[in-house]
């Protein structure tokens, strides 16, 4: 542990600094930076913008205090959170089961990944918004519908990455297994599932993040039943409140960091230990 | 699954094996030879020449498009080009595979893996991922995986063409020392006639494509080798020998 010149007390403390001088080398640019982002909102806010149409641009302070610090409005912001957390919480489940079947149905032969690719990827590039009349008539205007606007918007990263990492294993990999008389199933368990991990969570990483945009987006669209942010933004917007707008904007996009960490971190539990980064990061 | 055509006695023989591919290369023309228990055969030849086809072939991973191969396919040692560890398993946990494929139960499986890892000489490893393993060690990890089986045939695949040459020199010393307590019947593949000539019972020749046993050569050093044989005089001229015959085999 110690060396012979240096006591284990200054090293301690050589590493202490060295350690808090890298967490500020990480730390100080984001927060600099915020803070010129704050000095450009103010600028826009009142350099810009004349009183009587400041309401595009409510400054910093104002939202906070209007958008936060008022307990009533920043209590129907985290309700409107909370319901569509939920929405979100339950699309991600089902596109997660749905995506990660499908593509494990797809690796088992070739033809079936011919036969239902052309469909994922047309389902992908269907406008939400061209299908949200069909949605509602199905599904009506309320939860269901906003759940099922989560799983479409989500689902497509999960199924593309979780077929690329079944189907990246090595090839003497595969020889190997089939020396050995694998069977299918063995195959998935012992070779191609645990190989697709690294991939199925950087999956997973993107359509968190989208099952929450989804969440919102059909909230905006199916106002029955609990009000989700998407209802708050719309009646933000009608009645020309722009710090509460500002503040439901940042703490929605905070929902999307929050989810996008708790998979990253998550990523790291699992596959962390063995998982070498083949270059950029996921 | 072996071919029952086939006299049970060489433990490995190719009978006018032949191969072309679907898209009409012809990798592989009219060869035969075997290998026995005790034999190590090494067989050496340019890049692409249809040397790893003899051993997909050999293993039953490609069915040739004429001749048979006379080989007990229920157990065969198998050493890829790379290592082919799986990268979520520990070393431990690697050796174990086949035994675990093949539903050996894990009291047994662990006293298997155990010997293994101490026969390669990564005790104390057991527990470490291979991304924290040299390309040396992950091969050694290979050998170990294949060793937990015992098979009376061992088949490598130029599988220590991606290691440095100190590191390829002490596989082939480690390897050799295998080959002489398990007494396997070895058939390996390389491009390096100095680990040809120093692993081998036999050194065959093949000609670039179509693959074609062109030469053969008997290797009449003793076991066990000493690393100093590769500066032997006698080593250095049958090397020669062969270094020509390939050249002729280039052309």
């Amino acid at each position: 542990m110690s060396t012979d010149t240096v006591s284990p007390d200054s090293e301690v403390r050589v590493q202490g600094r060295s350690r808090l001088s890298t967490l500020l080398a990480t730390v100080l640019p984001p927060i600099i930076f915020g803070f010129f982002i704050i000095g450009f909102w103010y600028a826009v806010s009142y350099g810009v913008l004349d009183a009587d149409r400041r309401f595009l641009l409510e400054p910093p302070h104002k939202v906070w205090q209007k958008g936060f610090a008022d307990w009533d409005n920043f209590s129907e912001l985290l309700d409107g959170l909370k319901s569509s957390a939920r929405v979100a919480i339950l699309g991600l489940s089902i596109s997660i089961v749905l995506g990660m079947t499908l593509a494990v149905v797809m690796s088992q032969a070739k033809s079936i990944e011919r036969a239902l690719f052309p469909y994922m990827v047309t389902l992908q590039a269907i406008p939400v918004l061209a299908i949200v009349p069909l949605i509602g008539f199905w599904f009506g205007f309320g939860f269901k519908s906003r759940v099922v606007v989560a799983v479409i918007i989500s689902l497509f990263p999960i199924i593309v990455n979780t077929l690329f990492g079944l189907q990246s294993a090595e090839r003497g990999i595969h020889d190997l297994f089939t020396l050995h008389h694998a069977s299918r199933l063995t195959r998935l368990r012992k070779l191609t599932f645990p190989n697709a991990l690294p991939a199925i969570f950087a999956g997973l990483r993107i359509s968190a993040g989208l099952s929450v945009i989804g969440a919102i987006v059909g909230d905006f669209f199916f106002g029955q039943g609990d009000i989700g942010v998407g209802q708050l933004l719309r009646r933000y917007a009608n009645f020309l409140q722009g710090e509460q707008l500002l503040a439901a904007v940042i703490m929605s996009s905070l929902m999307g960091v929050v989810v996008f960490l708790a998979f990253g971190w998550l990523q790291d539990k699992v596959t962390g230990k063995w998982y070498e980064h083949g270059g950029q990061d996921v | 699954m072996a071919d029952p055509g086939a006299t049970p006695s060489p433990t490995l023989s190719f009978n006018s094996i032949s191969m072309v591919f679907p898209d009409g290369t012809e990798a592989v023309q009219d060869v035969s030879f075997s290998v026995d228990r005790g034999e190590f055969v090494t067989v050496v030849g340019p890049s692409g020449c249809g040397k790893s086809t003899l051993l997909k072939i050999a293993s039953g991973l490609l069915e040739p498009t004429g001749g048979s191969v006379g080989i007990d396919r229920e157990n065969l040692g198998y050493v890829f080009q790379d290592a082919t560890l799986l990268q979520w398993r520990t070393v431990k946990q690697n050796v174990e595979l086949l035994a675990e494929l093949h539903s050996v139960d894990k009291a047994e499986r662990g006293r298997m893996s155990k010997e293994a890892i101490d026969l390669v000489g990564l005790t104390g490893f057991e527990n470490h991922y291979p991304k924290s393993l040299s390309g040396g060690m992950k091969m050694r990890v290979s050998l170990a995986r294949s060793l937990t089986r015992k098979p009376p045939v061992f088949l490598f695949d130029e599988p220590f063409g991606a290691v440095d040459e100190i590191t390829r020199e002490h596989l082939n010393e480690e390897t050799l020392a295998l080959f002489q307590r398990e007494g396997f019947a070895g058939l390996f593949i390389t491009h390096s006639i100095s680990e040809a000539v120093f692993m081998s019972t036999r050194v065959l020749v093949m000609s670039a494509r179509p693959g074609k046993i062109i030469a053969e050569f008997e290797v009449p050093f003793e076991y066990p080798r000493s690393p100093d044989l590769r500066f032997d005089a006698d080593f250095a001229h049958l090397s020669g020998e062969i270094s020509a015959s390939l050249r002729g085999a280039h052309v």
